[in-house]
């Protein structure tokens, strides 16, 4: 009862924001009636925004995009698209570009015959079909490649027709589940550019999902990391990289030494730590409970600095064994003992006058509390 | 170093790399040489050897040139335009009281008869008495029987003399030859085969189509519907296989029968009168429903594999594209099933020209397949020629229906399950 009330208001509230593009409001799912895979999603979407949906397998994120789809219908709650409700829409009417993982090329039909379909179903002159069709191939710079069969494409080509059919009929609405996974590396940070590239150009709303953080970090307006059904974090790339408000965003992006303690006095903003192994630690206090509570201290690896003589300074100084030096080209990955963490990652680049460390040393590491947060445990 | 493209590579010790590679695989192939053998063997005896046997009993004609050697001899460079002198008449007397001695006549004279119906009868009379006759022979035979006084008669003689006959492939689709060599349709009371072709060719069709149209929706669920549960169907789907033909065939002798429990319900409901009940089986009707009953599973097997392999995104895909569901199933969905559908078809209307238990249980007159023929000539007329001309139709009817579908869809695609 008290939900739907909530969510009337909620949904008043949008028609007269009337700005909003699309809407997540309290949105659950589940499949079995025992368990929720989507647990009150909320999330707002500006016209226009890049926004990636991001999180392990099994999160719920791509059953998110699914209800926005329409081939999954919400247990409770509100989708919204410019202001309507699209619950009780088929997907054929939603009028939403959609990139699947495995592009859902029609095998038996050419590319343009692929890129033609959503435009004889609209009724499209032959003229116009073909003229919107020769367009949106040379957006993806396939415009030699028409009269193939998907089957005689490569994976990156497959993908860009994929993306050229999803926007063919000029959808302003455009969803991907997980394009790039099947792509090897060097393909995918290529057809990462050429997404943002075509997003940048013709300026229509795009929802991510992915579970690849560095695609997420590269591409997106703004990041909803997911876990367990609910939005752990909504925010942009850089908020959510250097400002992760729980453990599970701090250790799902990016690379992250943690120090587990508790809590044994708050200073201001900072608070003050005693780890499992006995040395206190300053850490910035964002999700730390009161004096005595567990807390996880995330740290990144490029944030620790070697102290190699007394002119730097920092407000946390320890010292560290090296176990394992490991050369990746641009930078060095040490792996150090520090405060009883056998696991504390180091990360410094291969520039002139870096420390030459070797397995068995024992060096001094800093860093200050700024960059030290205490999340929850 | 590269060595250069003419010196052929060897291995280390200077062998020929070809030899070296073959003289390694030997072991393998022998291997599974042995292992296909046992079976290897077995289809040759039981499989390839029968079937070139039909195929030359369709045309074998071995029964005037080895039981009548000598006529046929002495009517070598007879023109056949007066009756044959009596050297040939005295060569017919020899050849038949040898095979009368030899009591082996009764090839020879059903071999005739099949040409000119009341040869077996003036064979036998004359073998009867042919000890007892004296020269002139020409007289003495006449006298026996008319028929040796016919010109007809000794040129079917001199024809039937050929190691090779078309005359049973001729008489499989109601033909004859006449005494000149000329193509004629039987008369029309005889005329049996090419109608029981086509009843079996159109009813296989409607059988094949009736699979289809009762297994698609079958299949499809199958393919869709999460493994627990499709495991249950696909059992209920495979029930079939596990209970005889005959039991499932009797089966549907008592439900459709006009005391069966189809009438009796359809009576006892009010729908039909008593004694206007369906008659249902030993019919076409029999046929049919007994046979689509028991191929079904033919059908769903080759359709379900295929459909299998096609992704639901494609449906999704289409849908977020904007097509309606039908649109989308018809130029999604049903494309990408079509070698299933040709898999399934070929699979069940090769089967069902060939079936022979069900036609001849619940068939009746109406509902006979040429197989019910087939078997008519083998253990009742006892034709084996005409039987095996009719058999290698139907196998050269199934050869063609294989390569149109190689030809169109590939036999690499279908698979069972």
């Amino acid at each position: 009862m008290n939900d739907s009330l909530e969510v009337e208001a909620d949904v008043r509230e949008t028609k007269d924001q009337g700005e909003c593009f699309a809407r997540f409001v309290n949105v659950q799912k589940s499949y079995d009636g025992v368990e929720l895979v989507v647990k009150g999603f909320n999330l707002d979407i500006q016209q226009g925004e890049f926004v990636t949906l991001l999180g392990p397998s099994g999160s719920g994120k791509t059953t998110c995009l699914m209800m926005m789809a329409g081939f999954e219908t919400p247990t409770h709650g509100e989708i919204l698209l410019k202001g309507e409700q699209i619950s009780g829409l088929p997907p054929h009417k939603r009028g939403i570009g959609m990139v699947f993982q495995n592009y859902a090329l029609f095998p038996h039909m050419t590319v343009a015959e692929n890129l033609a379909f959503p435009l004889e179903v609209r009724h499209l002159s032959k003229d116009e079909t073909r003229k919107k069709v020769d367009r949106a191939l040379a957006m993806v710079r396939l415009e030699e490649f028409g009269d193939r069969r998907p089957a005689q494409l490569s994976g990156g080509q497959q993908q860009r027709v994929a993306l050229a059919r999803a926007l063919v009929f000029e959808p302003e609405l455009v969803l991907m589940d997980e394009p790039l996974g099947a792509l090897d590396k060097n393909l995918r940070e290529e057809m990462q550019y050429e997404i943002k590239r075509i997003h940048a150009s013709l300026g229509v709303t795009m929802i991510y999902v992915t579970h690849d953080q560095t695609e997420a970090l590269t591409m997106s307006d703004r990041i909803a990391v997911f876990n367990d059904g609910i939005v752990q974090q909504l925010a942009t790339p850089e908020t959510l990289y250097e400002e992760p408000e729980n453990a599970f965003v701090a250790y799902f992006i990016g690379e992250n030494n943690r120090l587990q303690g508790e809590v044994v006095e708050h200073i201001g903003d900072d608070c003050q730590v005693r780890l499992d192994s006995g040395d206190i630690v300053l850490a910035k206090a964002v999700a730390a409970g009161g004096v005595g509570a567990r807390t996880t201290l995330s740290l990144r690896p490029e944030r620790v600095s070697i102290l190699l003589d007394e002119s730097l300074s920092f407000d946390n100084c320890f010292e560290g064994h090296v176990k394992e030096v490991i050369y990746l080209g641009d930078h060095l990955r040490t792996r150090l003992a520090v405060c009883g963490n056998d696991e504390f990652i180091l990360k410094t680049p291969n520039a002139k006058g870096h420390p030459n460390l070797r397995p068995g040393q024992t060096i001094k590491v800093g860093w200050s509390s700024k960059d030290c947060r205490a999340l929850d445990a | 170093m590269s060595e250069s493209p003419s010196s052929p590579l060897t291995t280390a010790d200077g062998v020929p790399l070809k030899v070296s590679l073959r003289r390694a695989v030997r072991r393998s192939k022998i291997k599974a040489l042995l292992l296909v053998s046992p079976l290897l063997l077995f289809l040759i005896i039981a499989f390839v050897m029968p079937i070139f046997d039909m195929l030359w009993r369709s045309v074998d004609n071995p029964e005037v040139s080895t039981n009548l050697s000598r006529t046929v001899e002495a009517l070598e460079g007879w023109e056949g335009d007066a009756l044959p002198g009596e050297p040939a008449f005295a060569a017919l007397v020899e050849d038949l009281q040898e095979g009368q001695q030899a009591r082996n006549l009764g090839l020879l004279s059903s071999r005739l008869n099949y040409e000119k119906s009341g040869m077996r009868s003036t064979i036998n009379r004359t073998a009867r008495r042919v000890n007892a006759l004296e020269p002139p022979y020409r007289d003495a035979l006449i006298d026996i029987n008319d028929t040796w006084g016919e010109i007809d008669t000794w040129k079917l003689i001199q024809r039937e003399a050929a190691p090779l006959t078309m005359s049973y492939y001729l008489a499989a689709i109601d033909r004859q030859l006449t005494v000149d060599g000329e193509i004629v349709k039987v008369p029309d009371h005889l005329e049996i085969h090419v109608a029981l072709f086509w009843r079996t060719f159109w009813m296989s069709a409607v059988i094949t189509g009736l699979t289809l149209l009762l297994g698609y929706p079958i299949a499809f669920l199958l393919s869709n519907l999460p493994l627990r549960h499709s495991n249950l169907l696909m059992i209920l789907v495979l029930l079939p296989f596990w209970t005889s033909l005959l039991v499932r065939t009797t089966t549907w002798i008592a439900i459709l029968q006009s005391q069966g429990v189809l009438n009796d319900v359809m009576v006892a409901i009010g729908v039909i009168a008593d004694e206007a009940r369906w008659q249902m089986i030993h019919n076409k009707t029999g046929t049919i429903v007994a046979m689509t009953h028991i191929l079904l599973p033919f059908m769903i097997l080759p359709l379900y594999s295929v459909m299998k392999t096609i992704p639901p995104s494609y449906m999704r895909a289409a849908r977020s594209l904007g097509g309606r569901p039908f649109l989308c199933f018809r130029r999604i969905y049903f494309p990408l099933t079509i070698p299933g559908i040709a898999a399934g078809g070929i699979l069940v209307f090769i089967l069902s020209i060939g079936y022979y238990i069900t036609p001849a249980l619940v068939g009746g007159q109406s509902g006979r397949f040429i197989t019910n023929y087939i078997a008519y000539h083998m253990q009742t007329s006892l034709n084996w020629g005409l039987a095996a001309a009719i058999a290698s139709i139907l196998l050269f009817v199934v050869i063609i229906f294989y390569l149109v579908f190689n030809r169109l869809i590939g036999v690499d695609k279908v698979k069972l399950g």
